[in-house]
């Protein structure tokens, strides 16, 4: 019997396709958000748009905020911890929490060094904008990634840049000639061996979600459409006008994201989105996309 | 054999590689109208709560349970196994009661005791690697259930006539050899007899 094998780690987030993650700050928008079909919940402090708003250094959260979560869902429940802050991803390890997010919405605790993931035996989602550092994470552990898009603005166009980005770079490593790979595998700074697996299989060794800027029903349906494995929702759902119409809306969306009839039903009288922010009009220091390498 | 996976969310794409792996033809089943064209149904390891609240949503119970009566052939694997089951511990509503078993769910724990294991299951001649994921339990059988495996004493595999449920997933390793025994389930249900 062995626990924490890649098999185990990367079946995990297996079972979470098609599927809808949700940010929660408590056990109430934890038993909503799984009320509306949401596969796990992502436990927080705060959603990305207040840690936005908010300013200052955004870090692990509360403990027993992650307690209440697990508590009351008997869905999966996963937690952020700073990049590289490998104490943080151990705790959170310790009161059990099913999936470890290294995520860049919270103020890296390292500008150079990520989390060796492979040390533990609960598995970790990364963030990733392209190929390379979607490699990079899968070889240090990563069991699950997911675009970065641009946390807390509820604008999908990163999100959309990063999945597109990722397919067309997977299109052209397959096409290559084996002896370009490793010329290749150098550019991107990846191990040779995980972009020959690309090459061979035409995708990712691990399951790909979308994350980042998603609001509505349909950008969701877009994610999926572009490729995606499912999708998680940070502050798309709590910030909108009717987080439980919204969370389930985005479920049926993700499900038949091919089914556009059913998304123009599901989409009616939902009221008013989370408010977006345009990416231009953010200052450099505040893309959250950028930390991380 | 036409093999159906139920595409509501969970891990459809796994089991489908698996199902042609075994020499069967696998699609994903994402409508009922869909059920009429298969010879069997697979229903994926994913969330048991989303998978069962998408499928009252869809129609799919009534769907699934006139498609079991008229002796079609259903394999629930992890979260598909706990969809089957006729009673779940604790408060939790049932959803197809199908198999006269009491389930319970994330019976193991969480992520972090997640496992596999060799295990050894009844007519498949060596044992199976069997992957378990925050996986649910057979704690109770009816007379009409057939156990063909225990882990550590617990029922983890059984099989009540056409309806068949493993708490693990044997779509995520290559060994095909439970699909084969499920497209075979299937051939005898369409006549054919076996392969």
């Amino acid at each position: 019997m062995e626990t924490g094998t890649s098999r185990v780690k990367r079946g995990m987030a297996e079972m979470q396709k098609g599927g809808v993650i949700m940010d929660v700050m408590n056990a109430e928008q934890a038993k909503v958000a799984e009320a509306a079909g949401a596969t796990a919940v992502m436990a927080l402090e705060r959603v990305p748009s207040d840690i936005r708003a908010a300013g200052g250094v955004a870090r692990m959260a509360d403990p027993t905020i992650v307690e209440e979560v697990m508590k009351v869902v008997s869905i999966p429940v996963m937690a952020k911890a700073r990049i590289g802050h490998y104490v943080e991803a151990k705790v959170l390890e310790s009161l059990g929490v099913d999936y470890i997010d290294e995520s860049e919405v919270l103020t890296p605790a390292d500008d150079v060094f990520h989390i060796s993931k492979g040390d533990f035996t609960v598995p970790f989602v990364c963030g990733a904008k392209d190929l390379g550092e979607a490699l990079r994470r899968i070889q240090e552990g990563a069991s699950m990634l997911r675009t970065k898009g641009e946390p807390g603005t509820g604008n999908i166009v990163e999100a959309v840049r990063h999945m597109r980005l990722i397919s067309g770079q997977i299109r052209k490593v397959q096409n290559l000639a084996k002896d370009e790979l490793y010329h290749e595998a150098k550019t991107l700074g990846v191990p040779y061996e995980l972009l020959l697996g690309v090459h061979e299989t035409g995708r990712l060794p691990v399951v790909n979600f979308a994350a980042g800027g998603i609001a509505t029903p349909s950008d969701a349906a877009l994610m999926m459409h572009l490729g995606s494995d499912g999708v998680f929702v940070g502050s798309g759902i709590f910030k909108s006008d009717s987080p439980e119409k919204f969370a389930r809306a985005i479920v049926e969306a993700t499900t038949h994201y091919e089914d556009y009839e059913l998304i123009a039903r599901v989409s009616k009288n939902l009221g008013t989105p989370m408010k977006g922010i345009e990416i231009s009009k953010l200052d450099l220091s505040q893309r959250m996309q950028d930390r991380g390498i | 054999m036409k093999i159906g996976v139920l595409a509501l969310q969970g891990a459809v794409a796994e089991h489908i590689r698996s199902i042609e792996l075994a020499g069967g033809e696998g699609v994903a089943v994402k409508r009922t109208e869909q059920l009429e064209e298969i010879d069997g149904l697979i229903i994926p390891g994913g969330e048991s709560t989303t998978i069962g609240k998408l499928m009252r949503k869809y129609g799919f119970i009534e769907a699934v349970r006139g498609y079991a009566a008229a002796g079609k052939p259903v394999f629930g694997t992890c979260a598909g196994l706990i969809v089957l089951a006729e009673r779940l511990t604790g408060d939790e509503e049932p959803h197809l009661q199908l198999m006269d078993m009491t389930v319970a769910r994330n019976a193991f724990g969480r992520q972090r005791e997640s496992f596999e294991t060799d295990l050894p299951v009844k007519g498949i001649e060596s044992p199976l690697r069997a992957v378990f994921i925050r996986a649910p339990l057979i704690t109770e059988v009816g007379p009409d259930v057939e156990v063909l495996s225990v882990y550590k004493d617990e029922i983890v595999t059984a099989r009540q006539g056409h309806l068949l449920a493993a708490s693990y997933h044997p779509e995520l390793t290559d060994d095909y050899r439970l699909h084969g025994l499920f497209i075979d389930m299937a051939r005898e249900a369409a006549g054919q007899g076996q392969r």
